[in-house]
C-alpha cells in the first residue's frame, strides 16, 4: 500500500513536468522572433527575482512575446518571476524581510512612501538609456520627484462603467452612483483609497488632502451611497456587469477595454469632475544584489518594441509614444485607454499620507462598510445568546447527572 | 423514509459536487472577458494556453515537489515519533501530545508569521539572502507532523503489544521485528496520515504566503491574479487535476478488488 502510493505521488510529479517540458520548447512560437537582431547571449548565471502584479506581463500564451524569456535570450540573465495581488502585500512581503527581489512594481503611493522610507535604490541611469522613450509627462512624477527611483510601466484612469439599456440617461457625473433609481445596481471599489477618491472628486477635494475634515465629510457620503450599493467588489464587477446584475460601477481603465468590446450595451466614461489617474512603476529596492542586472532588466522592458509587445497582452496603456506603433490603431485611437489631454489635466495621481491620515481612513472605511458602532450591539447579543445557551446545556447536563446519581 | 434518505443523500452529493461541475464547466467557456457567470460557446482554448502558460505550470511544479517531500519527511518523522510516544510514561505523554497538538489549534497566520520571523533571523545568521523553496519545505513539514502523529498513534495502540515481544522471542532482532511485525500493522494509520500531510501541503496558502520568499506555489499565483481577473485557465488546471486524482482513485478501487478476488478464489481452492 505504502509503496503504491508513494509510486503514485511520483507519477504525478512526473505527469505535470512532462506537461512543462514540451513547453519551453515552442516558446519561440508566435510573432515575435528577434533572433536575428538579437543573437543568444551566453548565459550569465546571474538570476534576478522579479515581483510583478498578476497577470501583468506577456507570457508567451497564444502566440504573445514571452517577454521574460526574451530578457534572458538577448542578455543570459535568468528571471525568477513571482506574482503579487496588492501594494500592500508587495510592502509586507519587502518589509518582513527574507525575501530578496531585484526588480519590483509598484503603483504611485506606495513608491512614496518606500522612497520615504529609504527602501528603494537610486536607478543608474546610464545604464537604463531606453529612459528617453518616456514621455514628458510622465517624468518627474508627484510621487517621485526627479524620477530617481522608478520607471513607469503602466498608466491608467479610472472611470465608470454604465450598462446604457437601463441607464439611458446621459451619464456625466461621479453623482449619479449616488441615484435613488439604482438602488442596488450599483458597485463600488472594495478598497478604501479608490472609494474615497469617488467621493472626494464629488466633493471637489484634494485626493491626496491631509485635513481630517475633509476624508470625514467623504465618509460621510459614502455612508450615504450605502443603502444604495450592491456590493463592495474589485474582480467581480466584470462577471456583473456582464450579466447585468449590476448597471454602474467604477473600475480601472487598462481592464475597460474587453468589457466594452464584447459587450454592447456597456460603455465606459470619465466623468466631468476629474478622476484618479494611476501610474505602476519599475523599481529596484534597496539593498539588491544585482542592481546593474535589474537596471538592464528595466531597460529591455523600456525598448519601445519590447514595451508595444507586452502592453499588446497586458491590455494597459503604455507611457511611450514610441512604443504605440506596434499596437493596434484601434488601441491607441480608443478614448478609454488614452483619454485626451483635456481630461488627462483634470485628473490626480495617488501619494503616500501621513502616518495618522492613513490611520483616519482605515478607521473610516472600516465605518463606512461595517455601519458604524449599531453593528456591535449585534455583535454582542449573538455573544450572550450564545453564552446563554452554553450556560443551559451545563446546568442541564448537572442536572442530568444528579437524577442518575439518586 | 427512504425516499426522504435519498433525497438527502442527494442533496449532500450535490452541496459537495456542484461547485466542481461548475468550475469543470466553465473551463470550457468560450469567452474574452474571462466571465464566470456567462456561458458563451465551447472551446478548448484555455486547455491549450494552460500547456503555453510556463508560470502556471511552474507554480504547479514548486507546490508538487514541495507536497511530495513535506509528505514523506513528515510521514517518517511523525511515524517515529508515534512509536516513541506511545512507549512513554501516562504523564510524559500527555505532555507531549498537547505539545503536538498546539501548531494544530493555533491560528494558522500566528504559524506562519512566526515561522518567517524565525527563517528571517536564521537566514540572516547564516548570511543567506532570501527564503525559498527550503523555507517552504520546513514550514509544510512542520504544520503536516501533527496530522500524521494523531493517525499513526490509534493504531498502535490498537495493536497487541505483545505482537513485538513475540517476535523477539522467536529470534527476531528488534529492528527487524519493526519492520516485520509492528510496521505491517500501522500501515493504515501511515498511508492516511501521509495523504492527510500531501493534501494539506498542496493546499496550503497562509503559511506559505509568510515563509515563501522568492518562490512561488500555486495558491499564492492564483491569489495574485485577482486584481484583474482569475483566469478561466485556473478552472482548467482544476479540472485535469480533479480528473487526474479520479482516475487515480479508479484505478486503485480496481486493484484493491481484484487483488481481494484473488485472495478470495485461493482461499477456495485451498479448502478444495
Amino acid at each position: 500500500m505504502m509503496k503504491k502510493l508513494v509510486s503514485l505521488l511520483l507519477l504525478a510529479a512526473l505527469l505535470c513536468t512532462v506537461l512543462v517540458l514540451p513547453v519551453s520548447a515552442d516558446e519561440a512560437d508566435g510573432g515575435w522572433d528577434f533572433s536575428e537582431e538579437y543573437p543568444d547571449a551566453e548565459p550569465t548565471g546571474v538570476t534576478i527575482n522579479v515581483y510583478n502584479w498578476g497577470e501583468y506581463i506577456s507570457n508567451g500564451t497564444e502566440g504573445s512575446l514571452d517577454v521574460n524569456a526574451e530578457f534572458t535570450r538577448r542578455t543570459g540573465i535568468g528571471v525568477n518571476y513571482t506574482t503579487f495581488d496588492t501594494n500592500e502585500s508587495l510592502y509586507s512581503k519587502l518589509a518582513g524581510g527574507g525575501a530578496d527581489y531585484d526588480v519590483i512594481f509598484p503603483s504611485d503611493y506606495m513608491i512614496s512612501k518606500m522612497i520615504a522610507e529609504n527602501m528603494l535604490e537610486e536607478l543608474d541611469f546610464s545604464n537604463i538609456p531606453n529612459f528617453e522613450y518616456i514621455d514628458e509627462q510622465f517624468r518627474d512624477p508627484d510621487y517621485d520627484a526627479g524620477s530617481a527611483h522608478s520607471v513607469p510601466y503602466t498608466w491608467g484612469t479610472v472611470g465608470l462603467f454604465y450598462n446604457v439599456d437601463y441607464v439611458t440617461e446621459p451619464v456625466t457625473s461621479w453623482s449619479i452612483l449616488w441615484d435613488e433609481q439604482y438602488k442596488d445596481k450599483i458597485l463600488m471599489f472594495d478598497n478604501p483609497r479608490d472609494a474615497f477618491a469617488i467621493a472626494q472628486m464629488r466633493l471637489g477635494f484634494s485626493l491626496n488632502t491631509t485635513n481630517s475634515g475633509e476624508w470625514e465629510e467623504a465618509a460621510m457620503l459614502l455612508k450615504e451611497q450605502k443603502p444604495l450599493v450592491q456590493a463592495y467588489v474589485m474582480d467581480q464587477i466584470f462577471d456583473k456587469m456582464e450579466s447585468g446584475e449590476a448597471w454602474l460601477a467604477p473600475y480601472y481603465s487598462g481592464d475597460a477595454g474587453v468589457l466594452v468590446e464584447e459587450n454592447d450595451s456597456i460603455e465606459f466614461i470619465i466623468p466631468e469632475e476629474g478622476t484618479n489617474f494611476f501610474v505602476d512603476a519599475m523599481c529596484i529596492p534597496a539593498g539588491s544584489a544585482h542592481k546593474a542586472e535589474a537596471e538592464a532588466y528595466i531597460n529591455f522592458m523600456c525598448d519601445p518594441e519590447i514595451a508595444g509587445a507586452n502592453m499588446d497582452y497586458v491590455g494597459y496603456a503604455t507611457p511611450e509614444t514610441a512604443a504605440k506603433e506596434y499596437l493596434e490603431p484601434e488601441t491607441v485611437e480608443n478614448p478609454i485607454f488614452y483619454p485626451d489631454e483635456e481630461t488627462l489635466r483634470n485628473t490626480e495621481v495617488f501619494v503616500n499620507l501621513p502616518a495618522e491620515t492613513s490611520a483616519l481612513i482605515d478607521t473610516l472605511w472600516a465605518e463606512v462598510k461595517m455601519g458604524g458602532p449599531g453593528d456591535a450591539a449585534v455583535l454582542i447579543a449573538i455573544i450572550v445568546v450564545f453564552l446563554g445557551i452554553y450556560v443551559a446545556i451545563i446546568i442541564w447536563k448537572k442536572r442530568k447527572h444528579k437524577r442518575e446519581m439518586m | 423514509m427512504k425516499i426522504l434518505s435519498k433525497i438527502y443523500t442527494a442533496l449532500i452529493f450535490i452541496f459537495l459536487y456542484a461547485p466542481i461541475f461548475v468550475l469543470i464547466i466553465f473551463s470550457f467557456n468560450d469567452t474574452d472577458t474571462s466571465s464566470r457567470t456567462q456561458f458563451s460557446g465551447f472551446t478548448l482554448r484555455w486547455y491549450e494556453r494552460l500547456f503555453q502558460d510556463r508560470y502556471i505550470l511552474e507554480a504547479l511544479l514548486n507546490t508538487l515537489i514541495i507536497a511530495v517531500v513535506a509528505a514523506i519527511a513528515s510521514t517518517i518523522l511523525g511515524t517515529l515519533a508515534a512509536v516513541g510516544i506511545n512507549r512513554m510514561k501516562r504523564l510524559p505523554k500527555k505532555i507531549m501530545m498537547n505539545i503536538t497538538n498546539f501548531p494544530m489549534v493555533n491560528p494558522e497566520i500566528v504559524t506562519g508569521v512566526s515561522m518567517m520571523l524565525l527563517f528571517v533571523a536564521a537566514v540572516s545568521l547564516f548570511g543567506g539572502r532570501s527564503l525559498g523553496m527550503a523555507s517552504l519545505i520546513i514550514a509544510h513539514i512542520t504544520f503536516c507532523l501533527p496530522y500524521v502523529i494523531l493517525s499513526v498513534l490509534p493504531k498502535l495502540r490498537q495493536m497487541n503489544p505483545n505482537l513485538f515481544e513475540a517476535a523477539q522471542d522467536l529470534g527476531c532482532p528488534p529492528v527487524r521485528a519493526f519492520f516485520k511485525v509492528v510496521l505491517p500493522e500501522i500501515m493504515p494509520g501511515i498511508v492516511t496520515g501521509m495523504i492527510m500531510a500531501f493534501t494539506l501541503s498542496i493546499d496550503d496558502f497562509v503559511i506559505s504566503y509568510f515563509t515563501s520568499g522568492t518562490t512561488q506555489t500555486l495558491p499564492i499565483y492564483i491569489y495574485s491574479m485577482t486584481r484583474k481577473r482569475i483566469s478561466p485557465e485556473i478552472n482548467a488546471l482544476s479540472t485535469v487535476l480533479f480528473v487526474c486524482i479520479m482516475v487515480l482513485l479508479i484505478i486503485i478501487n480496481v486493484r484493491q478488488a481484484r487483488d481481494e478476488r484473488r485472495a478470495k478464489k485461493a482461499e477456495k481452492e485451498r479448502v478444495v
